[in-house]
């Protein structure tokens, strides 16, 4: 109970080691989660409306990667940036910016096969009522993204949640070094080593709560943006709807 | 309705899978372990009888032994396991972590006997009653390693601060293990003796991990990093990075056993301890340790206190002494 209170009191210290280190972690993970985001919906988008050869081998691809091991990731960027590696020169690795690649390598996957999977599932409703219309295709992608947007919003809390919790890929290419790597998790594994347990349980709880705070407000910003509707209502009348948004 | 009950008849399938996974591996897990002390029987083909009697006589075969992430680098436990067991009929469970979690888990109750090399730290153990006794056993050196061009020109120190100050002077990296290790402490008290306080410093890279992985990263930025011999001997760092001051009269490195005391914690296995630090205190394990790494690199990577020199052995019956008298 001691180390919680600890925890909490040297979070909100400004300047403290603990404040920099969550400070670190909500950068990275939020760099993270915009690049995988950015690339990954796009991607997840093409590969969920098109028919195109090959798609089926393409989703199994994209479901194994969602099951990528963070240290393999890890381990693919550590030898790319390494000094022996094709990227050496750049001198990346043991930097923010390292971390950041080697998560975005872990998660664009998810991203993207997590929103195929959410395309696929209303693009046909969408193109039969959008085509009965007679809307562009611009329109129609709009009103498909529009309709997939919870789905959407929940894969970008999952790209986060992935990221701020990840240690094995962070441990690999950041370093965990003091003041310019080390993240919440890689902390907490270096309390765990060090012995000093319930300190680390202390770190992991003011983890959860930083995530749950930040998932919180954009909750219930989403909930603000999106109040007229019910949720429940758009698995039923889902044409209906989608005729009712275009006036 | 239909894909209704097809969804369920899958779903059902699902678990049904995962159930047989479950109990596959359940079994298996049991399968390998009785096959393994089986096996470990069976390699003792002299002594099976021997250690077949002894075996039924141990209540409890399992030691947990919790050691430095050095000493399991360097690969000497798992080289003495199979002869150990065979001797004894106990069975090693290693588990490595720095120096500060190793003695943490004798303190919580989760290992029967410690291996780790941080006299400090050891004496507070026994003085709070956690561990019968400290016994001194082997040594061997820390080694300051650093990029072959040697940029901070740490070569012809004599001792270990001397060569510390000049990497400081110098301003180039040193990578340290900040994670509260034997190795990490050896290294605060020679920059303390040299007078330096590097935290915070541009060139001081703390890299909070062990000793493998703060190699890696010393050979990655061709740094300095102090570590042990063994485990830099064993690591692939050795192909960019080179030993530049090693066998200096403040590297010396002190490893001991100490037993958990069943005073404390009344379910650890002290019998099992008492084997342990009897078994490695002995001919057999003072033979082979002694060998270890001889044939592969060409020196051993330990050596025993008492066959080495008069002073350090002298140190070792001392500290052994204070140390029994303490407790």
């Amino acid at each position: 109970m001691d180390e919680l209170v600890q925890a909490f009191t040297l979070m909100f210290t400004p300047g403290s080691e603990l404040s920099q280190i969550i400070l670190l972690t909500l950068q990275m993970a939020a760099f993270s989660t915009v690049i995988s985001t950015a690339i990954g919906v796009p991607l997840g988008v093409l590969v969920g409306l098109y028919r195109f050869p090959g798609k089926r081998l393409v989703m199994r691809i994209l479901n194994t990667l969602m099951g990528l091991p963070p240290v393999l990731a890890g381990l693919v960027v550590f030898f790319i940036l390494s000094r022996s590696g094709p990227l050496g020169t750049l001198r990346l690795l043991y930097t923010l910016p390292a971390m950041v690649t080697a998560q975005v390598v872990l998660i664009t996957p998810i991203v993207c096969g997590l929103s195929a999977t959410a395309i696929s599932g209303v693009a046909p409703l969408v193109h039969e009522t959008a085509h009965g219309m007679g809307l562009s295709r611009r329109r129609e992608l709009a009103c498909l993204l529009y309709e997939c947007r919870s789905q959407l919003l929940s894969i970008v809390f999952v790209a986060f949640g992935r990221s701020i919790g990840e240690v094995g890929a962070v441990m690999l290419v950041g370093g965990n070094v003091q003041y310019k790597t080390r993240v919440m998790t890689t902390a907490i594994m270096l309390e765990t080593n060090m012995g000093h347990f319930e300190y680390a349980v202390a770190l992991g709880i003011a983890l959860l709560v930083v995530s749950f705070v930040i998932n919180s407000i954009a909750l219930s910003l989403q909930e603000r943006t999106s109040a007229p509707e019910a949720e429940g209502a758009r698995s039923h009348t889902r044409g209906g709807r989608l005729g009712g948004e275009r006036r | 309705m239909k894909t209704n009950t097809k969804f369920k008849a899958l779903l059902a399938a699902v678990f049904a899978a995962m159930f047989a996974l479950f109990m596959v591996a359940c079994s298996n897990g049991s399968g390998s372990a009785s096959s393994a002390s089986a096996s470990a029987s069976s390699e003792s083909a002299s002594s099976e009888s021997a250690s077949a009697s002894s075996a039924a006589a141990i209540e409890n075969p399992v030691i947990r032994i919790s050691t430095t992430t050095s000493v399991n680098d360097s690969g000497l436990l798992p080289y003495l396991q199979p002869y150990f067991e065979e001797a004894t009929g106990y069975q090693w469970e290693i588990t490595s972590a720095g120096t500060g979690a190793a003695i943490k888990k004798g303190e919580t109750g989760d290992a029967d006997a410690l291996l780790v090399h941080a006299k400090a730290s050891e004496e507070e153990f026994i003085e709070s009653g956690y561990g019968v006794e400290r016994i001194p056993f082997m040594y061997n050196f820390f080694v300051i390693v650093g990029p072959a061009d040697d940029p901070a020109g740490i070569k012809d120190c004599a001792t270990a601060a001397e060569a510390f100050a000049k990497i400081a002077e110098s301003g180039q990296v040193f990578v340290s293990r900040g994670d509260d290790s034997g190795t990490n402490k050896k290294e605060l008290q020679i920059w303390e003796a040299a007078g330096i306080t590097p935290e915070g410093q541009d060139w001081y890279v703390n890299a909070g991990a062990g000793m493998g992985a703060t190699l890696t990263q010393a050979a990655e930025r061709q740094g300095y990093t102090l570590s042990d011999k063994g485990t830099f001997l064993a690591n692939d760092a050795n192909k960019t990075l080179t030993i530049l001051l090693g066998e200096s009269d403040d590297m010396k490195n002190t490893y001991s056993m100490i037993a958990i005391s069943p005073d404390k914690w009344p379910d650890t296995n002290i019998d099992g301890a008492n084997a342990f630090i009897e078994w490695m205190l002995g001919d057999e394990a003072s033979e082979l340790i002694a060998n270890y790494g001889v044939a592969e690199y060409g020196e051993p990577l330990f050596y025993l206190l008492d066959a080495s020199s008069s002073a350090s052995a002298a140190s070792a019956s001392a500290s052994a002494s204070s140390a029994s008298s303490a407790s």
